[in-house]
């Protein structure tokens, strides 16, 4: 493996930066901003590593428009009845996988921290993300975004994205 | 002052109808091993997965009957049985995976093998190594199997029990919950993938939070707010003649606007003005001709069967003490299911499940009670909607299936274990 182009970099960078941008929407409870990290026709899903590895796609969540995405956001603030809880994702090295002028492929293993009221911090929900990510227009977005967990359980419930 | 007038519920008068069910039963670590002994492994009936799990000789799946570790297999015959994942020999693990395909069932311990049964078939060194150890002249291998539980499928659904007297499963289940598997399990289905949610509190609470129709349009919003379900819609609650199982469905067609309003008033749990950005989340097809498009069939002790539009699932209880259980819940569809079929299940997912978008309270509403009577050595609840007797209904603001729930408990396992 010789020494990374410009151009790899720059894609590099622009995946992790996103994926940065997407923890912190998230993590700082921004998540009326959080859909516009998507294209509008894109997918979104988290599912667990015991259905994926089985070609099952039954996932815990699955949307494939970013009006779904604000679906979920509305219903979070709206109807949604939840302990009350913040998140904290910890980030590991995305990955280049592959690209072309259009698509960068991505990959980043993330670990995603619970705090509730009771002042406890878990460890909620740990996997990777499998991305395709649009850099061709003003701003990169996400064309899909997988997240695919480890942890063989959800605790409690699911209500904000991961 | 409001606080003088109150009355500490043990106080209460108890002549009164409704049915009051004391704490501890659910904090108690007495309570849970009796229950283990008296309804896991009494005179019940529990599932334990669906056969379309198993399809093929040899698949296995290890699972649990309340705490305890089965496997449920699939032999060469076509059978399928629930036997014990614990060695007969040390009482190690037999299977460790969750699941997987195996010509037998070997200990990694000391390799010792049985087959999909549960028959013991291979103990290694059995008759010494060069004349050296091996099992005693009178080691009979019949007497060494897996511990065998009874294993009955009543329309692909697999019960077992540790009960050699208990009646039998289709008995056990009743004609309504047996017309009901029936109508769900109507054809081949195909097992769509799981979703593992774990609550921090007791198993009995889902057992009451299932058979309470009351609850549904008040604490999940969601269904109000689109119109999935309301309390005005027509529905009904019935039990079997044991009124241990219990079915609630509900027909959306009978959607009525004007009657919402005038049974919500402004009330926060109806808002008929939020849309949905994207409404193919909502789109369905009708695949019943009874116009049901809810059911939940709480099925004692530990299952329920759900349709939920177009979403079908069971959802098994497996126990982690008193306060800690989790809910299995495995979604299917039908083998005849087209593309746009399969995409429809998988969309409304998103509705059930523990990120489903009306049903993830469900969690929430179990760990808020467990939280707050911890410790509770003699206040109870009070079960009285509809009248406070374990009786059918024709409508949805009833408790009377909870209290069905707890006569068939108190008759197992009782309330009137000494505090510890």
């Amino acid at each position: 493996m010789g020494l990374p182009s410009l151009e790899q970099m720059q894609l590099q960078h622009v995946a992790a930066q996103l994926n940065a941008l997407h923890a912190e929407l998230i993590d700082d409870d921004r998540l009326e901003e959080w859909p516009d990290l998507f294209e509008e026709k894109c997918r979104y899903s988290v599912i667990s590593a015991e259905n994926h590895n089985r070609s099952l796609n039954l996932a815990a969540v699955f949307c494939d428009s970013r009006g779904m995405l604000v679906d979920r956001i509305v219903s979070l603030r709206r109807a949604n009845i939840f302990p009350a809880h913040a998140y904290r994702h910890i980030l590991g090295p995305t990955r280049v996988v592959s690209s072309n002028e259009q698509i960068v492929s991505a990959q980043t293993n993330y670990v995603v921290l619970m705090t509730r009221n009771d002042g406890q911090t878990s460890i909620y929900n740990s996997g990777k993300y499998i991305d395709a990510i649009d850099f061709s227009g003003d701003a990169p977005r996400f064309v899909s975004k997988t997240a695919i967990f480890d942890t063989h359980l959800i605790d409690t419930m699911m209500v904000r994205p991961i | 002052m409001a606080t003088a007038q109150q009355t500490d519920n043990v106080k209460q008068d108890t002549s009164a109808a409704g049915c009051r069910v004391p704490y501890r039963v659910f904090t108690d670590r007495q309570y849970y091993e009796r229950e283990q002994e008296n309804i896991f492994k009494g005179e019940c009936w529990s599932f334990v997965g669906l056969e379309a799990e198993v399809p093929q000789a040899g698949d296995f799946k290890s699972t649990f009957v309340g705490e305890t570790p089965v496997i449920l297999t699939r032999d060469s015959d076509g059978g399928v049985h629930v036997v014990v994942n614990r060695c007969a020999h040390r009482g190690a693990l037999v299977c460790r995976e969750v699941r997987g395909n195996r010509a037998s069932l070997e200990c990694v311990y000391h390799q010792w093998a049985y087959d999909l049964k549960g028959n013991l078939i291979g103990v290694p060194f059995r008759r010494g190594l060069k004349g050296q150890g091996g099992m005693p002249g009178d080691f009979d291998m019949s007497q060494h199997n897996l511990r065998q539980l009874r294993t009955e499928s009543v329309g692909g659904l697999v019960f077992a029990s540790f009960s050699e007297t208990v009646e039998s499963c289709r008995d056990f289940l009743g004609p309504i919950v047996v017309e009901q598997i029936g109508r769900i399990m109507c054809k081949p289905i195909t097992v769509l993938g799981d979703q593992r949610q774990r609550i921090h509190g007791n198993w009995k609470l889902y057992a009451e939070n299932t058979r309470d129709p009351y609850h549904a349009s008040l604490l999940h919003l969601f269904h109000n707010t689109f119109g999935l379900y309301r309390s005005t819609q027509t529905g009904k609650a019935l039990m079997d003649s044991s009124k241990r199982h219990s079915l609630l469905y509900s027909i959306a067609a009978s959607n009525d606007d004007a009657a919402d309003k005038q049974a919500y008033g402004d009330s926060r749990t109806f808002d008929t003005e939020f849309k949905l950005q994207d409404m193919s989340l909502l789109k369905g097809r009708q695949e019943f001709d009874d116009n049901i498009t809810l059911v939940i069939l709480a099925v004692y002790p530990n299952l329920v069967l759900q349709q939920i539009q177009n979403t079908l699932a069971v959802r098994q209880t497996v126990t982690y003490g008193p306060d800690e259980f989790e809910l299995v819940w495995t979604h299917f569809g039908y083998q005849d299911d087209d593309e746009e079929m399969q995409a429809i299940r998988l969309k409304q997912a998103n509705l059930i499940g523990p990120a489903g978008l009306i049903s993830m309270e469900d969690g929430e509403a179990v760990e808020i009670v467990q939280n707050a009577i911890v410790g509770e050595e003699r206040a109870t609840s009070y079960i009285a909607m509809g009248g406070g007797r374990a009786e059918d209904a024709d409508h949805l603001v009833t408790e009377g299936a909870i209290i069905g729930f707890w006569d068939n408990y108190r008759e197992m396992v009782g309330f009137d274990l000494e505090p510890a």
